[in-house]
């Protein structure tokens, strides 16, 4: 009864303060402050077609790497608490076996899905999506070829590879903006080349590729740790 | 107009499956509900012309989640067997 009760009170007060929020809500008709510097020279500056890619890589380039920073962390942290053992290897997943429809067409998609995915981040700069998405894109066809073969290996040294040499490139080109350009993570190190093609945008293109190798290589680790917790006899 | 309608039938359908994931005795419906409710929100996410969270939520919300929660199911479903 008192629980029923402090439930509905709580949904009544998160009731009140979003009908005070959608109350108190103008829209504006004009960009101002920050976003208005953003939106009129952030192509001129940047070179960048995806404005949204600008302020992500560039204008906001250091949350980037806190997020990449807080993604290796939760993976580390997954590893940590799911102790795997050595013992663990040599054992296998039992399963009733996958549908040959399943297997068949994750033969074909997995290809299809990992291009797509760096596809994304290739052209982070220039169309919708980015590192993250790319890389997300990318464990996802890791995820379907699981979900087909549940017993399917995946290298741990090439994840770890991968890994370790992005998160350090993306560091190092931080670096070398300051020593080049303007700034931590500047992109003028490179020319800005022509407005709305493949190697424009300075290093958004080299940045952002390593930002979706280490994504996609993240999220995979945490995926291999959560398959082989799996195994038993 | 035709977004608008779209949007709240979009939105009024991942609030009853939200309802079912809370409700459903299952825990393997409730997982899949999470999913379809992720993915319904990343079409919102779309409709409200933020293609690059949609392309996330579509991925991490709806695919790698429910993944990851089957296999601690799988795991929690063995330890109590």
């Amino acid at each position: 009864m008192l629980r029923n009760l402090l439930i509905s009170l709580l949904l009544l007060s998160f009731v009140y303060i979003f009908y005070n929020l959608y109350v108190g809500f103008t829209p504006k008709t004009e960009l101002d402050g920050i976003a208005a510097h953003y939106a009129d020279k952030g192509a001129a500056e940047i070179g960048a077609a995806n404005l949204v890619t600008a302020v992500v890589v560039t204008y906001r380039g250091f949350d980037t790497l806190g997020e990449v920073t807080i993604l290796f962390l939760t993976a580390s942290i997954i590893g940590f608490f799911l102790k795997l053992t050595e013992a663990d290897e040599n054992k296998v997943i039992i399963h009733r076996g996958t549908s040959e429809l399943l297997a068949t067409s994750s033969n074909l998609l997995v290809p299809i899905i990992i291009l797509f995915g760096i596809y994304v981040f290739m052209n982070g700069h220039l169309t919708p999506g980015g590192g993250f998405q790319g890389g997300a894109i990318i464990a996802s066809a890791i995820a379907l070829a699981i979900l087909a073969n549940p017993n399917m290996h995946i290298n741990h040294q090439i994840i770890l590879w991968v890994e370790s040499i992005s998160g350090v490139v993306f560091v190092l080109m931080g670096v070398l903006g300051i020593l080049l350009a303007g700034g931590f993570l500047d992109n003028r190190i490179l020319p800005q080349g022509q407005f709305g093609t493949l190697l424009s945008a300075g290093a958004i293109p080299i940045i952002y590729s390593f930002i979706g190798l280490k994504v996609g290589a993240e999220i995979s680790n945490i995926l291999e740790k959560y398959q082989k917790s799996q195994k038993e006899s | 107009m035709i977004y608008i309608l779209i949007a709240s039938f979009i939105g009024l359908l991942s609030f009853v499956i939200g309802a079912l994931a809370i409700q459903s005795k299952k825990l393997s419906v409730a997982v899949i509900a999470t999913g379809v409710v992720s993915l319904f929100s990343s079409i919102l996410f779309l409709l409200m012309a933020a293609p690059d969270v949609a392309m996330t939520e579509a991925s991490i919300g709806s695919g790698l989640t429910t993944l990851i929660y089957f296999y601690v199911l799988n795991k929690i479903k063995k330890h109590h067997a």
